[in-house]
């Protein structure tokens, strides 16, 4: 791991007309960590993630990238920088085979013909090197495919994109025992690779398998950056129902919380 | 843990009987099968059918079977494919152009009024063709931005094109009357007869064509899955494909019973043109990757970067220049337009003739080569009948009652498709 972390938000700040979603939000990734984000339903999880993703612009608040400043204002930069986000609802085609959905958008071609050749090829390469074996063929449509393998095919192709930031939004929410620890080890792969992982979950167990790292939000607050080896899920579990923020806006100290 | 304790098989994924294929023939019959068995017929139900109905014409009709009919028949079956083409484009994206049989009837007013001679504003044959298939791309610009940008549901927006074009040609030709068309150029797209060694040459080209994109795969792209083909299906599909072009060409060039000279008609050639090059913009553009795309899934297309409304409009802009083409073939065929144009089933044969061809209703499910099967087949059918003296109302339900016949029996593959995963 590096000194400088990969992503760096400090002060992060978003409202939806009166709705305060975010405030004062820090959090961090570094490369080669499994960063997870929990916290329970309206916590601010999915708005953060919109934030890094270009998706929402935030109102105040510095995002450093790399450890410059960076302003991420459409999925595009994002891209650009090397962030690349696989969503819940798997952003794939079920009518296009393995390959057409690795490239979509972004399809190999030379004035315009498509070079199936390249993408067939380097598919393969990634996939191999993600040990995505379960796949027998880049050409099956992916209407085919276990929800499992549908999902490998999702992260794979982020990651494809010369990424250095993945964020998985519930990659496992949809899937059997069998398919999750498929994923989950797919994950933890990204991390060695040396990528930084956002990984977002309502499940501790996940968390605790995969992540080096894990930040609570509550209430739109972070509320505790936990090291994995040094808590307990019973530690986090705390912090997401009642944490206490860590920072609160216009207080230095912290002084607890009415809930 | 290590990888490979976790990365076990994947118990729940469906046992996906790929494997079982054997390479050489026995690859042709597995793979026959295994098609057979999980409702993936292709185009083989639709030329099983164009067979029966070609048997059985030649076997009551009398004069089914003749060069000239058979002549007329390329030529009635040019536009309607041409229409049915701009048809697949659009359902490929899930949406409807109903608007597409006055498209063309605008198509072949724009043309006759631009050839009239001593109107002023005359222009050469093949530069009106030109204005008049801009003119029809310009039609699917403005409804197709109407369904892009705006959001009304095509199936709305191309009905009221429906009426408003509808309204246009009939205005415009109640004043005007009948318009004749003496431009040569523009009755040629229709009744230019090549010379038969012209038709043997373009009978050959056309044979090649499959081959060479074979070829270029395997070239280009050796060692992958796409450039792997069977080497038998692969004589068979070339056999079949010259056979048919060369078995055309060979009736036309007797064709001289009534007709000053024979042989192959310049819109069976358009016809063919226009088929390698929407398949060719289809199967190997990153526009007809996109095209697939925003069909199978709108909202992954928009995430994954594709600009849909982009892709929106340029297939209406198609839908709209094909029928113009259409449109023009059709006007060439009786050398003018008149009220009674287009033809009132026009619209409705062009639809079922792609979705007879396999192309879904849903989107992203389809292919280009579907709608010239399909309009070869309703133009037969229809054809056929004309000659055995049959009303037009009980065509009508033939028509009607094959296009049921083939959807139900793509339900039933759709659904075989489905219990096995593919």
């Amino acid at each position: 791991m590096s000194d400088t972390p990969l992503l760096q938000i400090t002060g992060l700040s978003k409202s939806f007309g009166s709705v305060q979603a975010l405030s004062e939000v820090d959090f961090e990734v570094r490369a080669g960590e499994v960063m997870a984000l929990v916290g329970d339903n309206g916590a601010g999880k999915s708005t953060l993630v919109k934030c890094i993703a270009g998706t929402h612009s935030p109102d105040s608040g510095t995002i450093r990238f790399e450890g410059n400043p960076v302003h991420i204002n459409s999925p595009k930069d994002a891209a650009k920088l090397g962030i690349e986000v696989v969503y819940q609802d798997l952003a794939l085609c079920d009518n296009l085979d393995v390959v057409q959905n690795m490239y979509l958008g972004r399809e190999a071609s030379t004035f315009q013909i498509l070079n199936e050749a390249v993408m067939e090829h380097h598919t393969g390469e990634t996939l191999k090197s993600l040990a995505v074996t379960t796949i027998k063929s880049v050409r099956q449509t992916v209407a085919t495919l276990s929800g499992g393998q549908r999902q490998s095919v999702a992260v794979a192709r982020a990651v494809m994109w010369n990424s250095k930031l993945v964020v998985l939004d519930e990659p496992t929410a949809a899937l059997g025992v069998a398919q999750t620890e498929q994923v989950l080890a797919l994950v933890r792969r990204l991390g060695e690779q040396g990528l930084g992982v956002i990984l977002i979950s309502h499940n501790l167990h996940d968390v605790f398998e995969t992540a080096s790292r894990i930040t609570v939000l509550r209430l739109g607050r972070t509320v505790g950056v936990f090291d994995r080896k040094a808590t307990t899920q019973q530690a986090v579990v705390e912090a997401i129902t009642a944490g206490t923020p860590t920072k609160v806006a216009g207080i230095s100290s912290t002084t607890g919380v009415t809930a | 843990m290590t990888t490979a304790d976790i990365v076990g098989p994947d118990r729940s994924a469906p046992v996906l009987p790929e494997e079982e294929v054997r390479s050489g023939l026995w690859g042709v019959w597995d793979r026959a099968w295994l098609n057979l068995r999980t409702g993936n017929l292709g185009p083989l139900p639709i030329i099983v059918g164009q067979v029966i109905v070609v048997m059985l014409f030649a076997f009551t009709a009398t004069n089914f079977f003749t060069a000239v009919n058979f002549v007329d028949l390329i030529g009635q079956t040019a536009g309607t494919a041409m229409l049915a083409y701009g048809v697949v484009y659009v359902l490929l994206l899930g949406e409807i152009d109903l608007s597409i049989g006055y498209v063309a009837g605008i198509g072949a007013l724009v043309v006759a009024e631009l050839q009239l001679p001593g109107s002023g504003h005359q222009l050469p044959g093949i530069v009106a063709m030109l204005v008049a298939v801009a003119a029809c791309a310009g039609i699917g610009l403005l409804q197709g931005s109407i369904v892009a940008f705006v959001g009304v549901p095509s199936f709305v927006v191309t009905l009221g094109g429906f009426l408003i074009w509808q309204g246009v040609i009939l205005n415009t030709l109640q004043q005007r009357g009948t318009i004749i068309i003496q431009d040569r150029w523009i009755n040629y797209t229709d009744s230019y007869l090549f010379s038969h060694l012209a038709g043997w040459v373009i009978a050959a080209i056309v044979s090649l064509l499959y081959p060479l994109s074979v070829l270029y795969k395997r070239i280009t792209a050796r060692g992958t899955v796409i450039a792997n083909v069977n080497i038998y299906a692969f004589v068979a599909r070339t056999l079949g494909v010259a056979i048919t072009a060369f078995g055309v060409v060979a009736i036309a060039n007797h064709g001289r019973v009534i007709l000053e000279k024979e042989g192959l008609p310049l819109a069976g050639l358009i016809m063919v043109f226009f088929l390698v090059v929407l398949t060719f913009l289809a199967k190997w553009t990153t526009f007809g990757r996109h095209v697939y795309a925003v069909g199978g899934n709108a909202e992954a297309a928009r995430r994954a970067g594709i600009n849909v409304p982009r892709i929106r409009v340029l297939v209406f802009m198609i839908s709209g220049a094909t029928a113009g083409i259409g449109g023009i073939i059709f006007a060439a065929q009786v050398n003018s337009v008149a009220l009674t144009f287009p033809p009132s089933n026009l619209l409705l044969n062009a639809i079922a003739a792609a979705v007879i061809g396999g192309v879904s209703l849903f989107g992203g499910r389809g292919e280009v080569r579907g709608a010239l099967l399909g309009a070869v087949l309703i133009s037969t059918l229809q054809n056929g009948l004309n000659t055995l003296n049959v009303s037009n109302g009980w065509i009508y339900v033939v028509t009607g009652a094959v296009l049921l016949f083939a959807v139900t029996l793509d339900t039933f593959a759709r659904r075989l498709q489905a219990r096995s995963g593919r």
